[in-house]
């Protein structure tokens, strides 16, 4: 437990919800509008921190549950990543499996929540999630296949070290279309737009939003925050991979700015895909994830 | 020099993926093209410094015919023909990429097993032959216009061609030259056949096929 890595798991709690903010602020440029102020994440959590909440009749201890085995499940993942030249908090081989693991903790309990509620918007919500996230996850697993054969390690400081450490030789790239593909898998992952759009309140069109729909207070509060988490994990891990041997922890940190504002940029520019096209999406970048680690093999 | 060869032969794999993904039919004559041109750039880069007239010649001529004028006869059968522009597959597009994928692997595993000759250019080339060939295959097996086959021909002959060219000079000039006339008056042919087909039945849809009876 070194100092570096607490100083990470500080950055990432305090930053997180930021990210927000810039590609909300991205997007309103794109559209002509002011937009909402950078901080207004904060606001908002702290606002639904101080309400009350009320619960349906009809729900049991899986909804209440939910929010907070999410935030708990994204934030010992957090303490799993290491993000450029700071290590994780907590490192051992094969903590990339713990890592999908985790996420896919809370998306389960997420999704039985969803369901537990009762309504069928949201049993349709936690039904597309799962649908998507069976073609992400083999995805990312791919990809941390790949930079592990590359690497020669099994556990994520090693990979992303020494990854950096011989990027130069050999197959220049590779790394780029890895990036490809983790980046279709956090956009993904996150819900944002060329699969889910997060701005629409339309039920029929939700994924992650509608699943989102019976919570309020603190526990809404929770979920944002979790997500804002999220986001920041599968962004770390894509500028990983980016700026692989790059030293200094100020460009890594401005490189995870950078991708909000290219999220906020495709946000503004593409419309979402067809429901039908989004598996397709996600299998293109899982057969680019198997081509590097193939490319990597051989 | 060698990284531009790695980044050619990735792009070609990658061409692959996206032939077995592509929804449109424009698209595939497109992609189709890139390839060509890719493989007339190919042994370019490979003997940049030689200056080899003959292969030289033989790159140009072959990027010019699959990278221009079977682009261009295609189109213009896609235009005459008036065939709707969705593929249209037997095998759905998510499926394909998958079994592309692991087409893939078996070609890097055959690559491996193969006694180690003489390689030209980097080692990714001969799997990423084989691919190639595999991927013309299944186009021809899994898309139902006509077009589609004849594109997924093309593709064949692409691999074919990597895999010449990923050998060595071994091939001689004239065998080249022939098997490019070969490929030229398939294409030629093909593409009259199709107008004919398509003037007498109004589609190209080779699945009606199992239908004949004498």
């Amino acid at each position: 437990m070194s100092v570096p890595s607490l100083v990470h798991m500080a950055i990432a709690m305090i930053t997180a919800p930021l990210i927000f903010g810039i590609i909300n602020r991205t997007k309103s440029l794109f559209g002509g509008r002011e937009g909402p102020p950078l901080l207004q994440q904060y606001f908002d959590i702290a606002k639904l921190l101080q309400k009350g909440t009320v619960y349906s009749r009809t729900t049991s201890w899986v909804f209440r549950a939910g929010p907070v085995i999410g935030l708990a499940c994204v934030l010992i993942a957090l303490a799993l990543l290491p993000l450029g030249p700071l290590p994780a908090l907590c490192s051992f081989p094969g903590d990339f499996i713990v890592m999908i693991g985790l996420l896919a903790v809370m998306r389960f309990f997420t999704m039985l929540a969803a369901i537990d509620a009762g309504s069928s918007f949201e049993g349709m919500g936690a039904s597309r999630e799962a649908t998507f996230s069976a073609l992400a996850e083999p995805a990312l697993f791919l990809c941390f296949a790949a930079i592990s054969q590359k690497a020669a390690s099994l556990s994520l400081s090693d990979m992303f070290l020494r990854h950096s450490g011989d990027a130069t030789h050999g197959s220049a790239p590779a790394p780029a279309l890895l990036a490809v593909a983790l980046f279709v898998v956090f956009l993904a992952e996150n819900a944002r737009i060329p699969v889910d759009d997060p701005n629409t309140h339309l039920e029929l069109t939700m994924i992650h939003e509608v699943m989102a729909l019976d919570y309020g207070g603190p526990d809404l509060a929770f979920i944002f925050y979790a997500s804002a988490l999220k986001l920041w994990i599968l962004g770390a891990l894509v500028v990983n991979v980016v700026l692989s041997g790059i030293e200094s922890a100020w460009a890594v940190l401005a490189g995870l700015f950078f991708l909000a504002i290219i999220v906020g940029a495709v946000e503004s520019t593409m419309a979402r895909l067809k429901l039908l096209r989004v598996p397709q999406l996600l299998i293109g970048a899982g057969a680019l994830a198997m081509l590097t680690l193939i490319v990597a093999m051989g | 020099m060698s990284s531009w060869i790695e980044l050619a032969v990735l792009f070609l794999i990658l061409s692959n993926f996206a032939l077995l993904g592509a929804s449109r039919v424009t698209t595939l004559i497109q992609v189709a093209a890139g390839q060509g041109i890719l493989l007339g750039l190919l042994p370019l880069l490979a003997h940049a410094k030689q200056g080899n007239l003959r292969l030289i010649a033989v790159a140009l001529i072959a990027g010019l015919l699959k990278g221009v004028i079977f682009p261009v006869m295609l189109g213009r059968a896609l235009r005459e023909a008036n065939i709707r522009r969705e593929v249209e597959p037997f095998v759905g597009y998510s499926l394909s990429l998958i079994l592309g994928v692991f087409a893939l692997a078996c070609s890097f595993w055959i690559a491996s097993r193969l006694p180690a000759t003489a390689l030209f250019l980097s080692r990714k080339a001969l799997p990423a032959a084989f691919s190639t060939i595999l991927t013309g295959f299944f186009m021809i097996v899994a898309r139902r216009k006509a077009l589609t086959q004849v594109l997924g021909y093309l593709v064949l002959e692409n691999g074919i061609y990597l895999f010449s060219i990923s050998l060595g000079q071994k091939i001689p000039f004239a065998v080249e030259l022939g098997v490019l006339l070969d490929v030229f008056v398939a294409v030629f042919v093909m593409g009259i056949a199709m107008f004919h087909i398509n003037r007498e039945f109004d589609h190209l849809d080779v699945g009606q096929l199992s239908a004949l009876k004498d």
